[in-house]
């Protein structure tokens, strides 16, 4: 099989409101950054480009299309999107280098989430008879499985208000984040509920930004002459759409995307989690079979600020990026999508 | 700097067309107009409330309907202390994890409750049926706590 390595990652800061810029202007940046890091003219030096976004976010079919004004598509161009986060249009993208249809690829993620009310906004990607007449916001959702986590004795408030502390501290090193700051676990403990069990810390924020990425073969990447991290492993598992018929304790398909992608044939320096809520980071860790020997998300994970549809990618680059700088031997990306968890893909990245 | 004044159209985001829901969620819908609750039984026998099209477990056509009861047993909750304006409640109200007697798995609706303090996982809860019920999942309007009922 061909060895794919990422070669080029950057993102926008997570923030709260990006105001009038629309969803091009926040996706040109990220692309004028990867390709400035490859010596790229533009997206006609890749072989091939895919994107993740949400329609629901702008609330029209096909707005992703749009986005693609950033690329510049004349000449035409091999171009392809997954209505899903941007991890997934880097797993296609994988696909389509190990096929041999191309050597090369930019792969984009953007959302701007601020002109709507995001929870309700993803309620209706659920069931359409069953859940998304009821307007079952997400935050609801993973409030009902994290008060299944806790009345089992398997998490407790205080183990979600360390992960947050731990977020909001890691942040602070974090010049893209939208949240940071120290705050003690008794702080946080102290706050009021907002959907009971869940406080406001144990929920991402909402964020408005974008990320892109280049990945290559390794002789490709070679010939670029830049640092790179090889894409060692990748899957991605997904589980009922019915959050119901699911153990909500536990991923299962995280469990068998790490052991597909193949977590433990090493040791794991460093993890980013895709973790929405704070409960949903101690059980995708129990889910992936990290110990205490791994670094998890230091610069704050999406706690600190979520990018719909990029902050999966964004996990890939971010262990990228201490693989790089030297901080890591070899990592584990972890995206999420869907209520509750329900569909996860894991990468590992190893350093050239 | 004067606030760009921005320009707003109404617009309807929804499906111009009509469908039929087909065997499965069409029995569970109409059965809800009638005030009745069904369930299918899934490949391994436990009953799935709402039904499900496909086994969860195979993949297999499902189609063997059971009624089930309009009580049943609190898995789960949350306490929505502001509910949004979507939502169905405009008073405090929780969101519930039922498993109605004679189902195997929970199914998520409304709770309506005085107090968080009033509701505890395990507690006993019912069905408040819509006053015009037209085959929704929104004609059962929500659960209520059943009173003096043990866990």
């Amino acid at each position: 099989m061909r060895e794919i390595a990422v070669v080029a990652y950057s993102q926008s800061p997570c923030v709260a409101d990006a105001g009038a810029t629309n969803e091009v202007e926040l996706i040109m940046p990220q692309l004028q950054a990867v390709y400035s890091q490859l010596g790229l003219a533009s997206a006609q030096d890749v072989d091939f480009v895919c994107s993740g976004s949400c329609d629901y976010l702008q609330g029209a079919a096909f707005a992703f299309v749009a986005g693609v004004d950033a690329l510049g598509a004349v000449p035409p161009i091999k171009e392809s999107h997954v209505e899903m986060d941007a991890a997934w249009a880097l797993y296609e993208a994988i696909l389509k280098i190990r096929m041999g249809h191309a050597d090369s690829a930019l792969i984009y993620g953007f959302g701007k989430s601020s002109p709507g009310e995001l929870p309700i906004v993803l309620s209706q990607r659920l069931d359409p008879y069953y859940l998304a007449p009821l307007w079952l916001d997400t935050v609801s959702l993973a409030a009902l499985q994290a008060r299944l986590l806790l009345d089992q004795d398997l998490v407790s408030e205080r183990d979600m208000a360390a992960v947050v502390a731990r977020s909001r501290r890691n942040a602070m090193d974090n010049p893209l984040a939208q949240l940071a700051g120290e705050f003690s676990i008794e702080e946080l403990l102290a706050e009021e509920h907002f959907v009971a069990p869940l406080r406001r810390a144990d929920c991402c924020p909402v964020s408005d930004g974008a990320a892109a990425m280049v990945i290559a073969t390794v002789e490709q990447a070679r010939a670029w002459g830049a640092p790179y991290a090889r894409i060692t492993g990748i899957d991605q598992r997904i589980e009922n759409h019915n959050p119901c018929l699911r153990d909500l304790t536990d991923s299962v398909s995280t469990r068998q995307a790490a052991a597909a992608a193949g977590v433990h044939r090493g040791p794991v320096d460093v993890a980013e989690i895709y973790a929405p809520f704070s409960h949903q980071e101690i059980l995708l860790t129990r889910a992936l079979g990290l110990d205490d020997s791994t670094l998890v998300n230091p610069g704050g994970g999406v706690l600190a600020g979520n990018l719909m549809m990029a902050s999966g990618l964004s996990r890939v680059g971010e262990v990228f990026r201490r693989i790089v700088d030297g901080k890591a031997g070899r990592g584990v990306a972890h995206a999420t999508s869907g209520p509750c968890l329900q569909h996860n893909l894991v990468a590992v990245l190893e350093g050239a | 700097m004067v606030a760009a004044e921005l320009l707003s159209q109404h617009f309807e985001l929804g499906f111009t067309y009509t469908r039929s829901t087909g065997p499965v969620v069409g029995k569970f819908l109409t059965g809800l107009r009638e005030g009745r609750v069904y369930g299918v039984r899934g490949s391994d026998g436990r009953v799935l409330v709402p039904p499900a099209e496909y086994d969860p477990l195979t993949g297999a056509a499902l189609g063997e309907f059971v009624e089930v009861g309009q009580q049943g047993r609190l898995l789960s909750w949350c306490w929505v202390s502001e509910p949004r304006e979507a939502h169905h409640l405009q008073q405090p109200f929780a969101w519930a994890m039922v498993q109605l007697d004679g189902a195997d798995v929970a199914m998520i609706h409304y709770l309506e409750a005085p107090s968080a303090e009033a509701i505890r996982s395990g507690a006993r809860v019912g069905i408040s049926w819509a006053a015009e019920r037209e085959g929704f999942i929104t004609d059962i309007r929500c659960f209520t706590l059943l009173e003096g009922a043990a866990p």
